[in-house]
């Protein structure tokens, strides 16, 4: 538990003294929703329409190319083979290193979304459904991400193979993310598909510290 | 024959889904001849031939 | 748990390698006369189906083809488990090898589905949860054979490929069921190929030929792979130098 808390405070005092990269996800979303938006049109209904598939892919490429700088910097460096000889339990620094992730790299693009929302014309009945789809489903993506980044981190290209994994693996999670948002304008129940993206936070963050864990001690030599 | 060919209509269809599985197929069974062919080229140099091993040279 | 003898036996890379030696001529001769039965039965002696003609016909590829798209990710997730689990060398060596032809099983049911959608649907492609389950499948068995290539390490490459055989079983069958739940809300054309309605007998065999053909000739694929990823990864020991130059063909 302490190096759970020690590896937390570190990481994110890390990320702290780095601002700018802090908001370079933020930073690279709002380009992907300037580009759709520019791309469609400025047709308001038409952007409404999208606009939540166009900030939950933006937060999906967002994260992804976050991802890469994971593990990759610490096994550069070797830190990451000195947190597995670490007697505290591997999962352990993974939950640590994830939820450091997501509290520096998801938490601020989901505190953006009502800037999404003003920049795509999303009505703003929306907007704390799309927040909390976005809430449930963050953390399953960061899990699935820390998987696929563990596996490439010792690979010798990461980047494309990234998005190779990752991508296919984000399918279910973005679906009910994008679909709770069309069930709830057709004045359809949303509660199934935001309980099946709870159930998915669930598994994710019981068994991902595991796979992780296992995931990064594969490319350990 | 050339009713047979048509395939009642469908013929392009028909024989272009069977094209390509034979090409996908073709090229899947003939994937691992072409990797055995380059791992013996990239073998060494194999000892002179000796009586009892007459098949050394290629 | 215990395993019995000849199953250690098997994870030997020499005994392997003789017995897939043994057996692949078998199955790829069995697979050839089942197809031959097969083809000849299914694109001659069966009549053309009252609602789709003769475009029924490219059932005999297409239905064996996705039916081994599913059951060579089951068989390397299988594999990758006993790999994990066992630490047996021989089945990520397995894992690898089924994937190439996996993949183009997948390659053949989506480009063989998309032909016959075409006149039966109308459209190329549609978003309908097996279509769409099938192409991210495609692009799992994609992911395993890049990532076991990215490695300079074979050997850490193969083991990550197998974890991620694993994770990819369990994604399918949930983007299976979310791409369900997501056209209900759609409400798309609902494409159905075939109702509840029975097939006929002589349609039947031989698209029954046709899936033990394509079983027999993924086994015989497989075996031929695995032989040559066997004498890679042992190159230099005395047992493959012995075949290489013993043989001067195959």
């Amino acid at each position: 538990m302490r190096a759970l808390f020690a590896l937390l405070l570190r990481d994110l005092r890390l990320a702290s003294r780095r601002r700018f990269d802090l908001l370079q996800p933020l930073f690279f979303a709002l380009l992907v929703c300037l580009l759709v938006a520019l791309a469609v049109g400025p047709e308001p209904a038409l952007l409404a329409r999208l606009a939540p598939a166009v900030n939950w892919i933006a937060l999906l490429l967002a994260l992804l190319l976050a991802l890469d700088t994971l593990f990759r910097p610490d096994a550069e460096d070797g830190s990451l083979e000195q947190m597995m000889v670490a007697p505290a339990p591997l999962p352990v620094l993974a939950v640590a290193r994830v939820t450091a992730f997501w509290a520096t790299a998801a938490l601020p693009l989901i505190l953006a979304a009502p800037l999404f929302a003003v920049m795509l014309r999303l009505p703003a009945t929306d907007l704390p459904l799309l927040m909390l789809t976005q809430l449930l489903a963050t953390p399953t993506l960061a899990w699935i991400g820390a998987i696929c980044a563990a596996l490439t981190v010792h690979a010798g290209r990461g980047g494309a193979l990234l998005a190779l994994l990752l991508l296919p693996l984000a399918v279910p999670v973005l679906i009910l993310a994008v679909g709770t948002l069309d069930a709830g304008r057709q004045g359809l129940p949303v509660l199934p598909p935001l309980l099946l993206l709870g159930a998915g936070l669930v598994a994710a963050c019981s068994a991902g510290p595991f796979v992780c864990a296992a995931a990064l001690r594969l490319g350990l030599r | 024959m050339s009713e047979f060919l048509a395939m009642g209509g469908y013929g392009a269809y028909v024989w272009s889904a069977y094209a390509v599985t034979a090409v996908v197929l073709a090229w899947d069974a003939s994937a691992p001849l072409r990797q055995r062919r380059a791992l013996r080229r990239r073998q060494p140099r194999r000892p002179p031939p000796t009586p009892n091993n007459p098949t050394t040279t290629p | 748990m215990k395993l019995p003898l000849w199953f250690h036996r098997l994870g030997s890379p020499p005994t392997f390698y003789a017995f897939a030696a043994r057996l692949q001529p078998w199955c790829y001769g069995l697979a050839a006369a089942l197809a031959v039965y097969g083809l000849y039965a299914g694109l001659v002696l069966a009549p053309p189906d009252y609602q789709q003609g003769d475009s029924f016909r490219i059932i005999y590829v297409h239905v064996p083809a996705a039916w081994m798209s599913m059951a060579v990710f089951v068989f390397m997730a299988v594999a990758a488990f006993v790999a994990l689990v066992w630490r047996m060398k021989l089945a990520e060596t397995l894992v690898l090898t089924a994937a190439p032809t996996g993949a183009a099983f997948t390659l053949i049911t989506l480009v063989t589905g998309s032909i016959w959608g075409r006149p039966m649907w109308g459209t190329w492609w549609d978003w309908d949860p097996r279509l769409t389950s099938e192409l991210v499948l495609f692009f799992l068995y994609l992911g395993v054979i890049a990532l076991a290539q990215a490695f300079e390490d074979r050997r850490a490459g193969r083991r990550a490929a197998c974890l991620l055989a694993l994770v990819g079983v369990v994604n399918v069958p949930v983007v299976h069921f979310a791409v369900t739940w997501w056209n209900s809300l759609h409400q798309g054309p609902t494409v159905r190929m075939f109702g509840e309605s029975s097939i006929h007998p002589s349609m039947l065999w031989p698209l029954l030929a046709m899936a033990v053909a394509s079983k027999l000739y993924f086994a015989g694929s497989l075996f031929a792979r695995t032989r040559v990823a066997l004498l890679e990864q042992e190159a230099g020991s005395a047992w493959v130098r012995r075949e290489l130059e013993a043989r001067g063909h195959v």
